[in-house]
């Protein structure tokens, strides 16, 4: 029974593997002082920027790679990547979509990310980055009407050079780890965001990564600043070709929520898994970390992770203004050979903080799926709580499912709950359905995605059916 | 409609059906009474294909098809329908998306296309009437913490979204109140025609007081031992199996 044709779904699989035929033009491969200066001359950055750059890479000099996470992972050559890659004769961002390269614009087209003005999804704004640059963003000048600022970094750094000087480097430090480092020395292009005062966006802000050039890290580096009283959701998607080699993304993302303001930051993560036998795939190694700066602000994190050969990622707050608030929802896949160890951790410093972690960890095939989250209470953190959920659901039994919960505790008044659960897909709720006419991967498909509706709940509306298709496809093949 | 001939199941390499026989024409209503592990709810899984019920030898057909060699959801689409005796739980699944996936599953094996949300509303609207559904189960998740009730009325409003032709339904009766016992009993009633079978399985005579069969079975030790009308249930519910 449960007669599954794998070949049928070898295909639908991963739709995004293709690669865009768009000569690229590349820095030598390497990773030096003189490739820094080169990717800070492409972008045009003044001084200040390159001097920022060139300390991280001091920094990195005397540090190594992290060995703690539960993966397995071949040893990365970094001298051996490209760590800068455009479309050729990209030498300044087109002013208008005409000038974008048809090419570019087909290749969002396909990923469902229409980018020209009469097919873009309304109330949703996109940036689009291709490799180590932006292409596209939508509704610009709308929004700079309100005075939201939307744009590509390496333009923000350019026009907005005050904001970026304060806010970068302020909630994830250079020094912090070896990749946040590495990013700091070498990032290329990825969003900036700011929210003045007492505005509430009016649309959905989101940025789509893609990468296609072939042994290129995308180092991308996102900077979103909500002032007082404001209000953002943004969504970030990302997408790679299928290709046998291990890539690797290494991304720092810095939020920053002043007294009463909220941030909204949802992930849909897709890059390419690698197949079957675990063979190509994206090292996906992240560091993302808001700040709840103000009293009364609010950072959430919402994370579909389903891609990627490795994933380490742990969307953090940091809760320094009182009664500020944290939440991290995360629902992470893994099949095959994927390796993900994701989780987030609530540092409360303020009175009256409090936050909320619900995961739900899906594996299946030969995967291995960690959470890892951290929940500390600093003295000062009075009335501080927390609320933990963390779910796993196995489908088959090779398989690893793994909870690291780790709490610190210097506050006498604060309160942690904390709740796991670790399930099967049983077969009689596979039985119960298929006798209702639904075949054995509409059935699981059934079951998971009420698994994680919790979270899929918290995603922007215009996302959200699109993430049920996801954990469905992500699943295929691993029944019967 | 249904021939089932010389039939020999195993659960766990235990033998529990053995050369079993029997057939049911269309419109027949037959009920199954017998001991605790005589075999009831086993012909009621293996019709249904459910895993690990082994088919050592034998043969059923339903509607001329050969039912054995078919995956659970193909009999489901071609009009095998099992009322669960423990319906199955399946959290974060509300019951109205579920009920509407598997309306669907059966409109698309028919080439049909889904069905239009507002007509569905309608219709369940309507089949959870005759049931005394109130419509903000539908808003639950299906089965979780439904009550007894809840769940055996849950499995009549399924069996008469799917409008099957052959209905097995396993103990429907029990952990059912007096009331919901009456209310079941008529919603499964309108769904009698000359087109429907029906194999019912149970312990008690009260669920055949309010659904008539034409054939009463006695199972023992994983066979038929005794064929008879419904006056049969009335002797066994006086006398017992011996």
């Amino acid at each position: 029974m449960n007669k599954v044709s794998k070949d049928n779904f070898t295909q639908e699989k991963y739709k995004y593997g293709f690669v865009t035929e768009i000569e690229s033009e590349k820095i030598p491969k390497g990773l030096n002082e003189d490739v820094i200066k080169l990717i800070s001359k492409k972008k045009n950055e003044p001084e200040w920027m390159l001097e920022w750059r060139l300390s991280a890479f001091k920094r990195l000099e005397n540090m190594s790679v992290p060995k703690w996470a539960k993966a397995e992972i071949d040893e990365i050559d970094f001298q051996d990547l490209y760590y800068y890659s455009s479309p050729k004769d990209f030498k300044e961002k087109p002013k208008s979509l005409d000038e974008v390269d048809p090419k570019l614009l087909e290749t969002y087209e396909k990923l469902g990310i229409p980018l020209k003005e009469q097919k873009v999804l309304a109330g949703v704004a996109v940036d689009a980055v291709f490799d180590s640059v932006s292409v596209a963003t939508t509704f610009k000048e709308k929004l700079n009407e309100i005075g939201v600022i939307f744009c590509p970094i390496s333009e923000a750094i350019q026009k907005h050079p005050e904001l970026v000087k304060k806010y970068i480097g302020s909630v994830i430090p250079v020094t912090d780890h070896f990749y946040a480092t590495l990013n700091s020395a070498v990032f290329s292009d990825g969003s900036f965001v700011y929210i003045p005062k007492g505005v509430k966006c009016p649309m959905e802000l989101s940025t789509y990564f893609r990468i296609n050039a072939s042994e290129t890290g995308q180092f991308e580096r996102t900077l979103i600043i909500a002032d007082e009283g404001s209000y953002v959701s943004y969504l970030e998607g990302c997408t790679a070709p299928m290709r046998d080699e291990n890539q690797l993304h290494a991304a720092n993302v810095e939020l920053v929520a002043l007294d009463d303001a909220e941030i909204k930051y949802s992930t849909v993560q897709n890059w390419y898994p690698g197949d079957e036998d675990g063979k190509g795939g994206i090292y996906n190694f992240v560091t993302k970390r808001g700040l709840c700066k103000g009293k009364n602000s609010k950072i959430s994190w919402t994370q579909i992770e389903t891609g990627s050969a490795i994933t380490w990622k742990y969307p953090s707050c940091i809760l320094r203004g009182d009664n500020s608030t944290g939440e991290f929802y995360s629902v992470a896949i893994t099949n095959n050979y994927q390796q993900a160890d994701t989780g987030t951790k609530m540092i409360h410093l303020g009175k009256n903080t409090k936050s909320r972690i619900i995961s739900k960890g899906i594996s299946a095939g030969k995967s291995s799926n960690t959470y890892r989250g951290l929940v500390s209470f600093h003295k000062k953190a009075k009335n501080a709580k927390n609320f933990t959920q963390c779910d796993s659901l196995l489908v088959g039994s090779e398989c690893k499912a793994n909870t690291i919960p780790l709490t610190e505790n210097s506050s006498n008044s604060s309160s942690i709950e904390h709740e796991a659960t670790t399930s099967k897909i049983s077969d009689e709720q596979l039985f119960y359905c298929m006798q209702r006419g639904l075949d054995a991967e509409e059935a699981q498909s059934l079951i998971v995605n009420g698994f994680c509706k919790e979270v899929l709940q918290k995603l922007p509306m215009e996302f959200a059916v699109e993430a049920q298709k996801l954990v469905s496809i992500s699943l295929e093949g691993s029944v019967g | 409609m249904l021939e089932i001939k010389n039939l020999n199941v195993t659960v766990e390499e235990k033998k529990i059906l053995k050369n079993l026989n029997l057939n049911i024409g269309k419109g027949e209503v037959h009920a199954i009474m017998g001991p605790n592990g005589s075999g009831k709810s086993t012909i009621a899984h293996t019709l249904a294909g459910k895993p690990n019920y082994n088919v050592e030898s034998g043969e059923v057909n339903l509607n001329g098809e050969d039912l054995l060699s078919k995956d659970p959801y193909e009999r489901s689409l071609n009009g095998l329908f099992l009322a669960f005796q423990y319906p199955i739980e399946l959290p974060g699944v509300t019951n109205a998306s579920y009920l509407k996936q598997i309306v669907n599953a059966h409109r698309k094996s028919r080439k049909e296309t889904p069905i239009d949300a507002g007509e569905f509303l309608q219709i369940l609207k309507e089949k959870s009437k005759l049931l005394d559904i109130p419509m903000d189960m539908h808003s639950r998740f299906v089965n979780a913490g439904f009550s007894g009730g809840e769940k055996k009325k849950n499995e009549v409003l399924q069996m008469d979204l799917l409008n099957p032709s052959l209905i097995i339904m396993d103990e429907t009766d029990s952990g059912l109140d007096v009331d919901a016992l009456k209310t079941t009993a008529e919603a499964i009633n309108k769904l009698r025609n000359d087109e429907r079978s029906f194999i019912i399985i149970t312990h008690y005579l009260r669920l055949l007081e309010y659904i008539e069969p034409d054939y009463v079975h006695v199972f023992q030790n994983g066979s038929v031992i005794e064929t008879g009308d419904k006056t049969l249930a009335s002797r066994i519910d006086q006398e017992g199996y011996s």
